[in-house]
């Protein structure tokens, strides 16, 4: 049998990216559940989730590489840190305007953005850093074709999380708990369920999520102050796509975005670094024509 | 002995005043229902007792007080507060809806024992337990608001308006549920109702609200024999 | 001439007057410099007061508009040899394109919607920027000659750079001050201020929403393309990094901070914006955007609608007791526009 070697190396060359397009896409996919998480709770978007991830992951990066800790330990510190500043914050920060409106609630969120770059800034500087990767960089060969570990890990681990995240709101207790709160507080209140701290929980997870996807993201970028934001726009796009009330959304549309950031990126001549651009056209494609998303459904009343 | 004690209670929507001083105990092992027209402040009870409204003056249960306590503070202490329009969970399904009610109990045993007794009582509930709760009519939503009320295993059931809505046939059955409920598991219950009749026939006292205040009460039976008290103030 | 007797009227005109001679008898060139920035961030900050402020739209991103203005003027002198006060008029016309483009997508977005899709725009404008590197020299940026002067004012030693640049950008700033301020009276303010309180009455009463809120897109759009200008020429450089989203978020937190829907909102937010890192560095060695965003929480939960909405709130309630205690009627209070943000 003769394959045309073009072809094959063509072929090669789209899987790969479709690999390394799922494991960004993950990462997005992530950040997009942490900001979906919140905006279930409070329809308000934490313009802060990604920043509030660069400084996890910077808090990562120092106990691996000046501590000496094992990547292994740091993982579960950093997101338990990540969790407790997460439900710090909604306790001490976001309280006060819970009820306030949606704008203020934003701009407070904006003033998180303000105080958490400036902190990453100042505590670490802005030369750029490496960030240690678990995963070894060799290939392994699939059918013939060469994939990435590093790819397949980040996958791995995204999938992990996401599968965790899921069985957690519908299989657990505190789950079903967060979601009725989330959807009618007034209710559950009347069934003794305190709604205050099922929201700062639901803060809590969104910083150990967004905590997980800096520490995925970094290794195959560079470490800086200003690491996440475009995760963040990536995000935004996801959870547009994907529709912004819905989970599973966040899901597909991060795993889109990340493919077709990986294959225009690499296939479309001059794109390359338009990506962002590219991100933000989704964004208001999707606003003005399916706003609603690809899976979302039509705005819920909440009781 | 007094479970419920309301003392000169008055309660504000904001600055305006809903109650103006009411008095009332509900004892122990009783249904109490508060009757009156539409605006005299029967939900504003319901909602002053499980601190939805400002409140002042004396309430307490148990002996304890608990005037300006938060929302889920009340349940927590053994107040289940089904209120107007049923609190469905819309979009959970049945299980989920009926295991919030017991989402702040720990012993295992007794909500398996109770979500038992409660498919016993409503053998539908076990057939739909997957189904989404916005689906069941009215009346279904109406029992379901009370088994999931019993999950908590309240010491006083509040119930707003059991029969809102609902055709007569389904009333009827609501009200033999609080009276087995009241009758087999000793709840205590105050029920709010428009619905005067059926309401005196079940319960053991009856205060009328007028206008924020209390003007008439006795037991059941004495004012549903009561015409002038009927005529005047219930309607019938 | 009775407005010349309103007491807005008499401290405008002392506060005018106090700037005009400030550069010659009170600051050294620092501070000058200082000043010359507070009015380029003045006519931007009045921009957004005047889209969500008084027109009630969310824009994040307007640092995209300063670039705008800033590259087009760059790149007009830099490569064309344009003389650079030229360039102002060019600049505030390309940046109200670019705002009327982006004025169609967000008619059909509200809040929050709009907001993240303008920071969207903020965290994408300078990736552009850096995509046409021929154009715009790319992360290297572009180095400006500062401002001509026309007048010869400089080469004649009667004023230094730093002055004259001073005295053009508050030229600039006191006509888009007047500007606004005859806008804001006319119809178009009214229209602005009824989409702002309810989209379906203003629907009702026959305002059309695509003319208005895309009006309000292209003029706020077209005051950040002169800033930015103003600014090119004041740093006598640009780059992409100098138009990033957190540029974006100064100007959103100094409009917030000084007020939205004020008059005077904008020159408290600008002074604020632009003093603030030179303190925040001698005095707390902190990043100035600690300081917004401490500054910007803390305001949230005092002050919503700003200093100015703050000073407001407390003198209709000084106002409200003197009448209260005289039992006789006070004089009308000057009332802003309040704004409670949302």
């Amino acid at each position: 049998m003769g394959t045309d070697p073009l072809l094959a190396a063509s072929v090669q060359g789209v899987l790969q990216q479709l690999v390394f397009g799922l494991a960004t896409g993950g990462i997005y996919a992530s950040l997009a559940l942490a900001l979906i998480l919140i905006y279930r709770a409070m329809e308000a978007i934490n313009f802060a989730q990604g920043e509030m991830a660069t400084f996890t992951t910077f808090i990562a990066w120092t106990l691996v590489t000046q501590v000496h800790l094992s990547y292994w330990i740091v993982f579960p510190i950093t997101v338990a840190v990540a969790i407790g500043g997460g439900i710090a914050i909604e306790r001490i920060i976001i309280r006060p305007v819970e009820r306030a409106p949606i704008l203020t609630v934003v701009l407070v969120t904006l003033g998180l953005f303000a105080v958490f770059n400036g902190l990453s800034g100042l505590i670490w500087g802005y030369t750029i850093k490496t960030f240690p990767t678990p995963f070894p960089v060799r290939p392994v060969f699939i059918g013939g074709v060469a994939i990435g570990i590093q790819d397949l890990g980040l996958i791995a681990v995204s999938l992990v999380l996401l599968l965790a995240i899921y069985l957690f709101f519908s299989r657990t207790r505190l789950g079903l708990m967060m979601r009725s709160s989330a959807l009618y507080p007034e209710s559950s209140r009347l069934l003794g369920v305190r709604v205050g701290w099922m929201l700062a929980l639901g803060w809590g997870l969104s910083a150990g999520v967004g905590a997980v996807s800096g520490m995925l993201i970094a290794p195959i970028t560079v470490l800086d102050p200003n690491l996440m934001q475009a995760v963040l726009l990536y995000a935004f796009t996801a959870a547009v796509l994907g529709g912004i009330e819905s989970p599973l959304g966040a899901v597909v549309g991060g795993l889109l975005v990340g493919v077709l950031l990986a294959l225009v990126g690499t296939y479309v001549p001059g794109l390359q670094d338009l990506r962002l651009v590219l991100g933000f056209v989704v964004i208001i494609g999707v606003l003005l024509f399916r706003p609603g998303g690809l899976v979302g459904r039509a705005h819920v009343t909440r009781v | 002995m007094a479970l419920l004690e309301l003392e000169d209670v008055v309660a504000y929507y904001g600055a305006v005043p809903a109650l103006h001083g009411i008095s009332f105990t509900v004892e122990e092992g009783s249904i109490v229902a508060i009757l009156g027209a539409n605006g005299a402040g029967k939900t504003t009870t319901l909602r002053a007792i499980s601190g939805m409204v400002k409140v002042g003056g004396g309430l307490r249960f148990g002996g304890r007080s608990i005037a300006g306590r938060s929302t889920e503070e009340v349940a927590r202490l053994g107040i289940a507060h089904v209120p107007e329009g049923r609190g469905t969970l819309s979009q959970l399904t049945l299980l989920e809806n009926l295991q919030m009610g017991s989402c702040l109990r720990h012993d295992r045993r007794g909500i398996d024992e109770d979500l038992k007794r409660i498919h016993e009582h409503f053998p539908w509930m076990r057939q739909r337990s997957g189904q989404v709760a916005a689906l069941l009519s009215g009346g279904e939503q109406q029992m379901l608001a009370i088994a999931r009320a019993l999950m908590m295993r309240p010491r006083l059931l509040l119930l707003d308006e059991p029969s809102l809505g609902l055709a007569p046939t389904v009333v009827q059955s609501i009200f033999r549920i609080i009276r087995t409920i009241n009758q087999e598991q000793g709840v205590t219950i105050l029920l709010v109702e428009q619905n005067a009749r059926t309401a005196l026939r079940t319960a053991d006292r009856a205060y009328v609200l007028e206008v924020g205040t209390i003007a008439v009460s006795g037991t059941g039976d004495e004012l549903a024999r009561d015409e002038s008290v009927r005529r005047s103030y219930l309607g019938y | 001439m009775r407005a010349l007797q309103r007491p807005q009227t008499v401290l405008f005109l002392a506060l005018l007057l106090l700037a005009l001679v400030a550069p010659l008898y009170i600051l050294g060139a620092f501070p000058t410099l200082e000043w010359t920035y507070v009015f380029a961030f003045l006519i931007a900050m009045m921009g957004i007061n005047l889209l969500t402020g008084f027109c009630g739209q969310i824009s994040l991103g307007n640092s995209a508009f300063m670039a705008v203005g800033g590259y087009a003027t760059s790149i007009l002198v830099f490569r064309l040899g344009w003389n650079s006060l030229a360039t102002f008029p060019v600049a505030a016309a390309l940046a109200a394109v670019g705002g009327i483009l982006l004025g169609i997508p967000a008619l059909k977005l509200r809040g929050l919607y709009l907001g993240l899709a303008t920071f969207a725009l903020a965290i994408s404008s300078p990736t552009l920027i850096r995509h046409f590197d021929s154009l715009t020299g790319g992360s290297q940026g572009i180095s400006v000659p500062p401002a001509e002067d026309p007048f010869g004012l400089v080469a004649s030693h009667a004023l230094t750079s730093e002055q004259w640049l001073y005295y053009l950008a508050l030229a600039l700033a006191v006509a888009f001050f007047l500007f606004s301020r005859a806008l804001l009276r006319s119809d178009v303010g009214r229209a602005f201020r009824t989409i702002r309180e309810s989209e379906t009455a203003a629907v009702a009463n026959g305002i059309s929403l695509t003319y208005y809120k895309t009006l309000a897109f292209g003029l706020s759009a077209a005051f950040a393309g002169v800033a930015g200008s103003l600014d090119a020429v004041t740093t006598a450089y640009v780059s992409p990094d100098s138009f990033d989203v957190n540029l974006s978020l100064s100007l959103v937190v100094g409009a917030v901070i000084g007020g939205l829907g004020t008059m005077a909102g904008p020159l408290l937010g600008a002074i604020f914006v632009v003093w603030s890192p030179v303190y925040a560095q001698q005095i707390f060695k902190a990043r100035p955007d600690i300081v917004y965003g401490v500054l910007l929480i803390a305001l949230m939960y005092t002050m919503p609608q700003g200093l100015m909405g703050g000073y407001y709130r407390a003198m209709a309630w000084y106002l409200r007791k003197r009448r209260a205690s005289r039992g006789a009627e006070a004089g009308p209070a000057s009332g802003p526009e309040s704004v409670t943000p949302g």
